[in-house]
């Protein structure tokens, strides 16, 4: 393989040098890592070992750990100077994605708990 | 030809160039991924949207089914192993793309779209087996917003299968060149990303569904 066709290739997250094994090697790794996050929340979520209330969070936390792993071993998106596009429009992405998910959430939990209506109509959980 | 084809990944393949504007605009393989990927955020701003309602209304089942009595994790375990294989063999496909291997890159993306095919599937049953049981989108607002989310999310695949089956025709029949391996990379930017999604919906409709 000559130099020219090296440039032509991608770089994997934490090795400077482009070589076959080391880009499958980022791939094989993010797909362990993955795996594992997956595993970890089925089984989080199936024992009765943890401490209840507390798994919905640690599954979400999980979740976002997975995603992490995703963007990395997947997506090489990283902290490097070459990646600075990326990653900012992917940190107004995921600014957007809490304001929207949070904030309907937060919202609506509220509304639903203060606002006095009609008892048929008070409840959400009333409504088709 | 090196900053013409530098990359066909995300990175600028290791340059200095930090993309400010300084050597004017910078090369269709780097433009074009970038906007495809600006297009991947804002559908991802469209699945939180979804994500938000199903969230609100999921206590909303109006007497009827709700998460307990209709998700089944080991169905949705196996759809998250075979979505997950597919992302990971879509990676390899792209490997071997950039070193223009016909056979590899055939190969690996029949295989992402047979575990894709997969998922479909396994969702399709899921889904019909739910309307049989008269669980269907008009039963509840609940599931309503479970159609919406979980089929948005279906509907992606669906098109990324067909988008994947067009790749393969291109490559086969144009080989690598340098416009079609940017189809596919952006193809692969939006199978990730679709893994990405399928995480959270595993992890919020069905596991914190079933706690």
């Amino acid at each position: 393989m000559t130099e020219d066709e090296n440039n032509l290739l991608d770089v994997a997250p934490g090795s400077p040098h482009d070589n076959i094994v080391s880009e499958v090697a980022a791939y094989v790794i993010g797909l362990g890592l993955a795996l594992l996050m997956t595993g970890v929340s089925f089984w989080v979520a199936s024992t009765s070992v943890l401490w209840g209330p507390g798994v919905a969070v640690g599954l979400v936390v999980l979740a976002i750990a997975q995603i992490g792993i995703h963007l990395v071993f997947f997506l090489h998106v990283t902290s490097g100077p070459d990646n600075t596009n990326n990653v900012l429009a992917l940190a107004f992405g995921a600014l957007i994605v809490f304001l929207v998910m949070i904030g309907t959430i937060w919202i609506m939990a509220h509304m639903n708990a203060n606002v006095g209506m009609a008892p048929e109509m008070m409840n959400l959980q009333m409504q088709r | 030809m090196t900053t013409e084809a530098a990359t066909i990944g995300l990175t600028h393949g290791g340059s200095e160039d930090t993309g400010l504007g300084h050597r004017g605009p910078e090369s269709k393989s780097i433009v074009v991924p970038y906007g495809f990927w600006l297009f991947v955020l804002s559908d991802m701003v469209l699945f939180s949207a979804l994500f938000a309602s199903y969230g609100t209304l999921v206590q909303a089942t109006d007497g009827g089914p709700t998460t307990h009595q209709l998700f089944h994790r080991d169905l949705v375990a196996v759809e998250t192993i075979a979505l997950l294989l597919s992302s990971f063999v879509c990676g390899l496909a792209m490997i071997a793309a950039k070193r223009a291997n016909m056979v590899w890159t055939q190969a690996w993306l029949i295989m992402t779209g047979l575990l894709g095919a997969v998922f479909l599937g396994i969702e399709l049953y899921e889904f019909a087996s739910m309307i049989g049981e008269g669980a269907g989108p008009q039963r509840s607002a609940f599931l309503s917003s479970f159609f919406t989310l979980v089929g948005c999310h279906g509907a992606h695949v669906t098109a990324g299968l067909l988008w994947l089956g067009t790749m393969m025709a291109q490559i086969w029949a144009k080989g690598f060149q340098q416009h079609i391996v940017r189809r596919l990379l952006c193809f692969s930017i939006f199978w990730h990303a679709l893994d990405i999604i399928w995480v959270g919906i595993f992890t919020i409709v069905y596991l914190i569904g079933t706690l």
